[in-house]
């Protein structure tokens, strides 16, 4: 019982990672990026590569991961996704998930389609028993959870707390205004969007054990992507958290109690949560 | 160009109709070449499959010059991406234009049920290399198997489990047609030998997390969990089971031998190591022709190893070769009557196509995945001798 909580917050924070840079992207630049996906998928690959190829250890990677993704979404933010700014969301949704079929058919032909295999590290491996037993922690499940705190509190402090954070919110509210302040809205959004991609990069590294890595990755967790960023609303940083978390824990216990409707149960509770709340849990009234 | 496609098209719907038409293609003029059509998933999800029967085939036909009974033969080689609809088309193009007499390959069920009316209806000999649903053999008479079918695989483990000392067992299976054929032909072997089928598991086939469910075996505590899940997802499965500890429960881990394909069996790990499963073919099977077989596979190929659908690439070509010669490079069903009742010795060991079945027959082999020369193999130790398809009556 216990263990299984364990497993669905491990699973529940690591959606969070992967989803929460989509929730920045969406919710403060007003941009759908459906290619996100992709994104967590070049971090996984990048670990991988790092890994068996040049024999790299697994630690040394995730931050590596982080940076190399960071950089890519930099790059591509530049270069493809600024002129998109200005689109309607159904040529931005058309675009990137273009940019996501592309990927998946770079990745096929460049990496092979069979997934990718992660040896973990021996301290990573294995695992604990607590309270006799009842309670079973996998250490690498202990790890993602720690890092995902860890990350949840620094996106939080950035945010509300930094100099940054006002002027990212300040120019999402109005990017003109914001710019007639001196506000650089370009750059200010460009390292948003980097951070996003990221923190993609990270999730997918850090899932690439657990979620397996193959080409079509991007597409089978976007359904869990935009899942989490519907449920959770757009606007926080703790609505995608609590949204991850609680999907992460209902897809467990469902899988464990009611195998049979197992898959099911995350989109059952989509449905009665969006019935409920249609903005998502936490969203505030958007004046827009 | 678009005139062309139409007509194409009607050539097609000619076909479907079963208007005799293409019964003239077997019946080409002597100088020309006998095509064989060889479709496969190259791309996309299933391309492992591909890629191992493609190179397989190739290595065969190396081997054995590209002429059969005076006529030189070509290969013609199509990828069907793995979609079933694609599959069909790339048949009728082969057999319309290409004048194939041979159909060859088919990766997946799907890909090999949406082919076999065209088989039929052009009477072209369909020689399924990798599918492995039992009932595709029903789908058209000119249908002739060298792989394998799942049932065949599963009924080994079903049989040794019991004999030794397992008697509970939960089943964990891809939720899609092979897995519940799997999931079938277990519990009815199993439960025939006396054993108890506690807890039966179907998981998604896109399963992101196997945790849920390896704690509900972990709960359950059977003897051993039996699995059969897509050898990718399969690998997946065995770490997290080491992972979850549990091995150190004392549930031992039992499949057919795809979950511990040899494709990608090295690159699994430690959590690999002492899996039982069954399967008709493994690369460290002891024989004279299978090493030969698998050096050769290795040097053709950079360092490849073969796997099952290698295998089944490859005695594929072995069965079209000699029937091609028995018929003088005639097709259709004269053909089909030379495929039947062929009997050899492949590098898996034994092996028939049954004369009525046209279903292949072989040894099922138990085997234990152990580390030989530092690499990771699944060592055969027992042996089901003449396995016909349970999974048919």
């Amino acid at each position: 019982m216990l263990t299984l909580l364990f497993d669905g917050i491990a699973y529940g924070m690591l959606l969070f990672v992967l989803a929460v840079g989509l929730s920045v992207t969406m919710g403060l630049m007003n941009f759908i990026n459906l290619a996100h996906g992709a994104f967590a998928m070049a971090g996984g690959y990048l670990v991988v590569v790092l890994m068996q190829r040049w024999g790299w250890p697994f630690l040394a990677c995730l931050p590596v991961a982080f940076v190399a993704t960071a950089a890519l979404g930099a790059a591509l933010e530049r270069t493809l996704y600024r002129p998109m700014y200005a689109k309607p969301h159904l040529d931005q949704v058309l675009f990137s998930i273009g940019l996501t079929f592309m990927a998946v058919a770079a990745v096929d032909w460049s990496m092979g389609s069979s997934m990718q295999m992660v040896q973990l590290p021996a301290l990573l491996r294995g695992r604990s028993e607590f309270l006799g037993g009842a309670l079973g922690v996998g250490h690498y499940r202990l790890f993602i959870v720690v890092v995902c705190v860890v990350l949840t509190i620094g996106l939080q402090a950035i945010l509300m707390r930094t100099r940054f954070g006002s002027r990212l919110r300040a120019a999402v509210d109005d990017p003109r205004v914001a710019g007639g302040l001196g506000i650089p809205v370009n750059r200010v959004f460009l390292a948003t969007f980097a951070a996003g991609s990221g923190l993609a990069g990270l999730g997918g590294a850090l899932g690439a054990e657990v979620l397996g890595m193959d080409p079509t990755f991007p597409l089978k967790y976007m359904v869990y992507f935009l899942i989490v960023v519907a449920v959770g609303g757009t606007s926080s940083i703790s609505g995608p958290l609590v949204a991850a978390l609680l999907l992460g824990i209902a897809d467990v216990f469902g899988k464990y109690y009611v195998p049979k409707l197992g898959a099911f149960i995350v989109y059952v509770l989509m449905i009665a949560i969006l019935l409920y709340r249609p903005q998502g849990l936490f969203a505030r009234e958007r004046s827009r | 160009m678009h005139k062309r496609t139409s007509l194409r098209r009607l050539a097609a719907v000619a076909i479907a109709a079963g208007l005799p038409l293409a019964a003239a293609g077997p019946v080409a003029a002597q100088s020309d070449p006998i095509r064989i059509g060889l479709i496969l998933p190259m791309t996309g999800p299933f391309a492992s499959t591909g890629r191992q029967v493609e190179a397989a085939v190739k290595l065969y036909m190396a081997q054995k010059g590209s002429a059969v009974a005076g006529r030189k033969l070509e290969l013609i080689v199509r990828d069907d991406g793995g979609a079933a609809d694609v599959t069909r088309r790339l048949a009728q193009e082969l057999v319309v234009n290409d004048k194939v007499t041979v159909l060859a390959g088919f990766g997946l069920t799907p890909l090999a049920l949406a082919t076999a009316p065209i088989a039929t209806q052009s009477k072209t000999p369909m020689v399924v290399m990798a599918a492995a649903t039992s009932s595709i053999i029903d789908a058209s008479p000119f249908i002739v198997r060298t792989s394998f079918t799942l049932p065949q695989a599963t009924v080994g483990i079903a049989e040794w489990a019991p004999k030794n000392g397992i008697r509970k067992v939960v089943t964990l299976v891809s939720d899609y047609g092979p897995g519940i054929d799997a999931e079938k032909a277990f519990l009815a072997r199993f439960t025939r030998d006396g054993g108890q089928v506690v807890e039966s598991l179907r998981v998604p086939l896109r399963n992101p997390d196997f945790a849920p469910f390896l704690q509900k075996v972990r709960d359950t505590k059977p003897d051993a969990l039996f699995v059969f899940l897509p050898s990718g997802v399969g690998a997946q499965m065995m770490k997290q089971f080491t992972e979850r500890g549990l091995d150190k429960a004392g549930i031992r881990l039992i499949a057919t031998g795809d979950v511990t394909d040899d494709d990608i069996l090295d690159s699994m790990g430690d959590a690999a190591l002492g899996v039982v499963t069954s399967h008709h073919y493994s690369a460290a099977h002891d024989s004279a022709p299978n090493k030969a077989f698998v050096e050769a596979f290795r040097k053709a190929h950079g360092g490849m190893r073969p796997n099952f659908m290698a295998m089944g690439g490859y005695d594929g070509m072995r069965v079209i070769y000699t029937a091609l010669a028995a018929t003088k490079g005639a097709g259709g069903e004269a053909l089909v009557a030379a495929m039947r009742g062929q009997s050899f010795e492949s590098p898996r060991g034994p092996v028939t196509i049954d004369s009525q079945t046209r279903d292949i027959v072989q040894d099922i082999y138990i085997r234990k995945v152990e580390r030989v020369g530092g690499q990771l193999y699944n060592v055969e130790f027992d042996v089901l001798k003449a396995v016909k398809d349970p999974g048919r009556g």
